[in-house]
């Protein structure tokens, strides 16, 4: 995608660009991501407010009694599977769509009587749905000229909002004349330039490369944070959601399975479903067997027949049925002739398959049951004494607060 | 495949041209005909233009024929856009596929069938035929294909650039001036010069249509024919054929020069 000419004219799409000017200034992160957690403050009064919120197209319900509070300067991302309401319900928001039961409340003010054109939030479209027939320039100022801002007004802040982005000098192209990461800074522009209350951005990465993609995810975090802004993402890619935001709701037809911090929903998934969703996991359906000094022993039946010492986050019974699930790069991989350290569980196994991706190797261990464990490690020596290679007979070990058990 | 001229193509050209347009040379070749055959070419003159530009009743015709068919276009490209829209963006509304029906009809009726149903209506109606009567006809056969060319325009046109508009604080109905009408534009000119030439060159519905004191050039051409085909009336075609060669060149320059103008600030 990225030419040598492209990158030479803009200089911005590509990373290598980064070290030829001077950083662009901005608040200092740590102290601003630090401090901020509003949803745990009973006081603080949420910016947008969904009660209950259900949405049916004919038989189907997309939004299904969708209850979620979004604060003032968060970065929120409702992540989740194509067909899962995201979409419908940002579109709800905008005003595009009518929710069928429910209020939404922006600032305190229902906008059930509110059109499109008079909330008080802008969008960036998926597909950027940039004016073909206008250039860059008054794409910008579309909005400030529906709101009838004076016309110097108007060409000093376009100005500085394609500086922001960026594009300074691209005022007069056509949006045919610009490449695609480009075009996602007009469209970010234009959407940025009347300040609204919230910022929409649907699948704001979804069109672009890989390296792109990566570069233009700090700089929505910077400029968020630099602008004091509210934006709401919907997205179905977990690693920008979990990159970018301060909080993530993840949704699973029409309705919200989790709300959490990225590594909270990481670290502590509320159900398998969620456990599944972001990132890889093994699970093993398990019974609680023994219950002691908030360690629990579970135990899979067959084929496995294995038991396991858990460090359960929430209460269970003996008896009780739930889902062991233990995140790949929590699991050690040792030959099977090497002493796995005491107080952890283990599973022998012979590698199947082994994947190397450069700074990880994955391995994928049989073990007897139907689905295979995975197994990440860090490559963090260059050269390994012993590697381990397919066929071999290894053991599989993780510390007793390395899974978490699932009831749900 | 073997590309370039092979006797084959060569031959299927020549044939294929010949069939096309030595009617239409031959009618150019008589109009400069020395006398008033049009079998025998006997020498170059310019008589039978001269004839023609003296001719009041040729003249007013044609001027007839230029007044309604830009009113008719214009009417039909108005009400042919909104039956488009009506089709596109209004949803399954009761009776749809009905109107849709009855939009297209005038495509495919006889075109005897439409005249004869216009002057029993206007007889009935009373209505006194002459130019309304005309562009009342006009408008109603040329709309459909007004309606036609914008229609497969509006369903591959992008809502998301209304919503666009309208997320950034333009009513609903300002986002259709402001962005839909100027990106569906070319389809719109399209359906209005299609409307324009099939309103130029009828001469049924216009025969119906049409009053005493109203005669289009077809119509005039064609009663004149029947009294004998002169070479001033190829003079005449001569005219026509000429100015409709001239738009046909001056619009695709027009357009390959913004396709140029695209493609080189593409890639500066």
């Amino acid at each position: 995608m990225a030419s040598p000419d492209t990158a030479g004219g803009a200089g911005h799409d590509t990373a290598g660009g980064a070290g030829q000017s001077p950083p662009p200034q901005r608040p200092a992160l740590g102290a601003v991501r630090r401090a901020f957690a509003p949803w745990n403050d009973a006081e603080a009064r949420p910016l947008i407010r969904f009660e209950a919120v259900t949405k049916t197209f004919g038989t189907t319900r997309a939004v299904d009694a969708v209850s979620l509070d979004i604060h003032e300067r968060e970065f929120f991302a409702l992540l989740g599977p194509s067909g899962c309401g995201k979409t419908t319900l940002m579109r709800m928001l905008a005003g595009f769509e009518q929710p069928t039961s429910g209020r939404i409340v922006l600032d305190g003010v229902d906008l059930a009587d509110t059109p499109p054109h008079r909330r008080p939030v802008n969008m960036r479209f998926q597909s950027y749905a940039l004016f073909p027939h206008m250039d860059v320039a008054r794409n910008v100022a579309f909005g400030l000229e529906m709101d009838g801002v004076a016309k110097p007004e108007i060409a000093r802040r376009v100005e500085e909002t394609l500086k922001l982005v960026q594009l300074a000098g691209f005022g007069e192209r056509r949006p045919d004349q610009l490449s695609g990461g480009q075009r996602q800074r007009v469209a970010l522009a234009r959407a940025l330039i009347k300040r609204p209350r919230v910022l929409l951005l649907d699948e704001p990465l979804g069109a672009l490369d890989k390296k792109l993609r990566e570069e233009t995810q700090f700089e929505l975090m910077d400029l968020q944070v630099q602008l004091g802004m509210t934006f709401l993402v919907v997205t179905h890619d977990q690693e920008e959601a979990m990159t970018m935001s301060d909080r993530i709701a993840v949704m699973d037809a029409g309705r919200i399975v989790q709300v959490a911090t990225p590594s909270e929903m990481y670290e502590r998934p509320g159900s398998r479903y969620v456990a599944e969703f972001l990132g890889d996991v093994t699970v093993f359906d398990c019974t609680v067997e023994a219950l002691s000094e908030g360690r629990a022993v579970l135990r899979a039946g067959p084929p496995l027949d294995a038991s396991f010492v858990v460090i359960p986050d929430e209460p269970i019974d003996v008896g009780q049925a739930v889902t062991l699930a233990v995140r790949p790069e929590k699991m050690r991989i040792l030959h099977a002739d090497e002493a796995a350290p005491a107080g952890m569980n283990t599973l022998s196994g012979t590698v199947w398959d082994i994947g190397y991706q450069g700074d990880w190797t994955t391995y994928l261990v049989d073990i007897g049951t139907a689905r295979r464990v995975r197994v990440a490690r860090a490559n963090v020596a260059r050269i390994v004494e012993r590697p381990i290679g397919w066929d071999d007979p290894v053991t599989i070990a993780f510390a007793p607060e390395a899974g978490v058990a699932l009831t749900r | 495949m073997k590309r370039g001229l092979t006797w084959f193509n060569v031959t299927a050209l020549v044939a294929g041209f010949t069939f096309l347009y030595i009617p239409l040379v031959l009618l150019v070749l008589f109009s400069f005909n020395e006398v008033r055959s049009v079998t025998d070419f006997t020498g170059f003159s310019l008589r039978w233009y001269e004839r023609l530009f003296d001719n009041d009743q040729l003249l007013r015709a044609a001027l007839v024929t230029v007044q309604l068919g830009l009113a008719s276009a214009a009417l039909a490209t108005v009400l042919g856009v909104m039956a488009a829209l009506a089709l596109v963006r209004g949803g399954r509304f009761r009776g749809r596929t009905a109107f849709a029906g009855m939009v297209y009809a005038p495509m495919v009726m006889p075109e005897v069938i439409l005249g004869l149903a216009f002057l029993l209506f206007f007889v009935a109606t009373s209505l006194e035929r002459g130019f309304v009567t005309l562009l009342l006809a006009h408008v109603t056969f040329t709309m459909c294909f007004v309606a036609v060319t914008v229609q497969s325009r509006l369903l591959a046109f992008d809502r998301s650039l209304e919503e666009a508009a309208q997320d950034l604080g333009c009513p609903p109905w300002k986002s259709f001036f402001l962005i839909t009408l100027p990106i569906i534009a070319p389809a719109v000119a399209a359906g209005f010069l299609l409307a324009l030439t099939l309103s130029l060159d009828d001469l049924v519905i216009s025969s119906f249509a049409s009053g005493p004191g109203y005669t289009t050039l077809p119509m005039r051409i064609y009663s004149s024919v029947r009294l004998g085909v002169t070479p001033e009336i190829n003079a005449l075609c001569t005219v026509l054929i000429g100015l409709v060669t001239v738009g046909v060149i001056v619009a695709s320059l027009v357009q390959k020069r913004s396709i140029d103008l695209a493609r080189r600030h593409a890639r500066p």
